[in-house]
């Protein structure tokens, strides 16, 4: 579904070789590296840019804009909770072999009123069309029931967002929108693909690289925790240790 | 002040995380226990997740008893012996433990168990202190000298074979009991990120029947190099110790502990003993209520 999805998106997004009468959109984003440091709460990427018609005429008809910024995938187990001999427990679960750990829609206006149901499916526009790739779930109805479950999770965990009506559209020709980034994302490669949609067709689309990193103290700490574990072991204990005589031996003295 | 932590991927304020250990430490200091059943699961509710939050936790705890192992010593109240068997049975507890924790794991139940765990341990601990402590001081009031409590271990731990001395505690018992005792703390250490020193004490008291004047002081001694070990395993196994959140947590534990030790030493030791408690019940009945009500969200989501 997914690769299907970018077959057909290929042609849009090699618009320069498209008829000269059709549309190009020239994208791009505040930050194309995001770095996590010790400070980091989150970034504000502005993701912007131009609609190029042929011809430089603006249409009578303002077309729409839709922005997707979509994090890395990662293969998840979803659990649900259910009430045994009084307390709540993990029960059944599903497991998902691509969910974005991040994704975050923007339009113009409501995707429901720019674009039909079944094109929103193919572009993956919207949470309720990611394409998470269900492995071993049983029936639609209860693949459906845990999709929404990690969904509304995700929501409020600020990971999953919509912003109808969020992209600024000037004069029919500059496209730009704010997506906040909060300070639990994922770290990897994500993407940032803009849609310019006319009468529920999708017209243009381009998509820029974003890469969030750790970055100095942060980044060699988690790498010496996953490579060189023994040594961090060691140097976490050393340092509980040291601290703790450090303040015994200085409350001694006062 | 906020700060990102590198392995639990969050950002925290780092005033509330010192604050938060602080607490501990205070707890630490008046009552002899390492404060772990404390920070372990506020930081759950804080948003770290439960591996991190146990793996840390058992670092914060071994910083924070270095301070008190050593004064204990000083005083002469560690029975080194005792401890030495606590921490032999507390070895085989943690490699336990992790082995457990990773089943657990990937069967999805580790925090409904870790949950159960404190419900069971806190309710009995708590009830049992409650107890003591309200006839202490019913008696107190009555004008009637404290009933001397015989100092007795356990008819089961007579019953087992092989005895040893144990001078520091007053014992001559089996060094099965101990390394049995020391064991499942050990597998309790790496499960809920305790020291263990709130079940250790009591059990040290009610079951073996160690002499008062080295428990504080053995327990701790057992609980330094139990969650140093447990440390290691969490940082070799799950990856999980974040180094700079445990830090914070100890910057403030290890000053907590030392106002802690004040506090201690002006108050009554019945009082302290009916206000732990009290403190531990009321977290009991806290995570009880929070296994049977309906969990604001029914689905949680893990990486495979």
């Amino acid at each position: 579904m997914r690769a299907l999805a970018l077959l057909l998106l290929a042609p849009l997004l090699l618009a320069q070789n498209r008829p000269p009468n059709q549309p190009v959109l020239v994208p791009d984003v505040s930050q194309r590296d995001i770095r996590i440091i010790y400070s980091f709460t989150g970034a504000e990427l502005l993701l912007f840019g131009a609609i190029l018609h042929p011809g430089g005429r603006i249409p009578d008809k303002p077309a729409d804009i839709i922005v997707v910024l979509k994090g890395p995938t990662e293969s998840i187990v979803v659990r649900e909770k259910r009430k045994i001999a009084g307390i709540w427990m993990n029960a059944a679960s599903a497991r998902f072999r691509s969910a974005p750990g991040f994704y975050a829609v923007a339009s113009s206006r409501p995707i429901g009123e720019i674009i039909d149901e079944r094109t929103a499916a193919i572009y993956e526009l919207g949470v309720g069309n990611l394409q998470l790739s269900a492995a071993d779930a049983g029936s639609l109805a209860q693949t459906k029931r845990f999709e929404n479950g990690l969904v509304d999770l995700r929501q409020r965990n600020g990971l999953y967002v919509e912003q109808p009506d969020a992209v600024e559209i000037t004069d029919g020709a500059l496209y730009r929108v704010h997506i906040a980034i909060p300070a639990r994302v994922p770290v990897g490669d994500y993407t940032a693909e803009t849609f310019l949609v006319q009468d529920g067709r999708v017209l243009a689309g381009a998509v820029r690289e974003i890469a969030i990193r750790k970055s100095g103290f942060e980044r060699f700490v988690a790498m010496a925790a996953e490579r060189w574990s023994f040594l961090y072991g060691v140097v976490s204990i050393a340092l509980a240790l040291l601290l703790g005589w450090a303040a015994g031996s200085l409350f001694r003295r006062v | 002040m906020d700060l990102y932590l590198p392995i639990a991927n969050l950002s925290v304020n780092a005033l509330v995380i010192v604050a938060l250990g602080g607490a501990a430490g205070i707890l630490a200091g008046i009552f002899g226990v390492g404060g772990g059943f404390l920070t372990t699961p506020l930081l759950m509710l804080y948003g770290v997740s439960p591996t991190v939050a146990a793996a840390s936790g058992v670092m914060q705890v071994t910083g924070a008893s270095v301070s008190g192992v050593i004064a204990h010593f000083r005083r002469g109240g560690v029975d080194v012996r005792m401890g030495g068997v606590l921490v032999c049975g507390g070895v085989v507890g943690v490699m336990a433990g992790a082995v457990l924790f990773r089943l657990l794991q990937k069967l999805g139940q580790i925090d409904i168990l870790i949950a159960l765990l404190y419900v069971v341990m806190l309710g009995s601990i708590g009830s049992l202190m409650a107890r003591d402590g309200i006839r202490a001081l019913l008696a107190e009031k009555r004008g009637a000298p404290p009933p001397p409590r015989a100092r007795r271990h356990h008819p089961l731990v007579a019953a087992l074979p092989l005895r040893w001395r144990f001078y520091g505690s007053g014992l001559y018992i089996s060094p099965l009991a101990p390394l049995i005792l020391g064991a499942a703390v050990g597998v309790l250490t790496v499960l809920l990120g305790v020291g263990g020193g709130f079940i250790m004490v009591p059990a040290m008291l009610y079951i073996l029947g160690v002499s008062t004047r080295v428990v504080v002081g053995t327990s701790l001694y057992q609980g330094l190099f139990v969650t140093a070990i447990a440390t290691m395993t969490h940082a070799l196994t799950t990856h999980a110790v974040d180094i700079v959140l445990a830090g914070l947590l100890l910057i403030g534990s290890v000053v907590g502990a030392q106002i802690g030790t004040r506090i201690a030493q002006k108050l009554k030791p019945d009082h302290l003993r009916l206000f732990l408690a009290i403190l531990v019940l009321a977290i009991t009945v806290r995570m009880a209520l929070g296994l049977g009500w309906r969990p604001d969200e029914i689905y949680s989501i893990q990486g495979s």
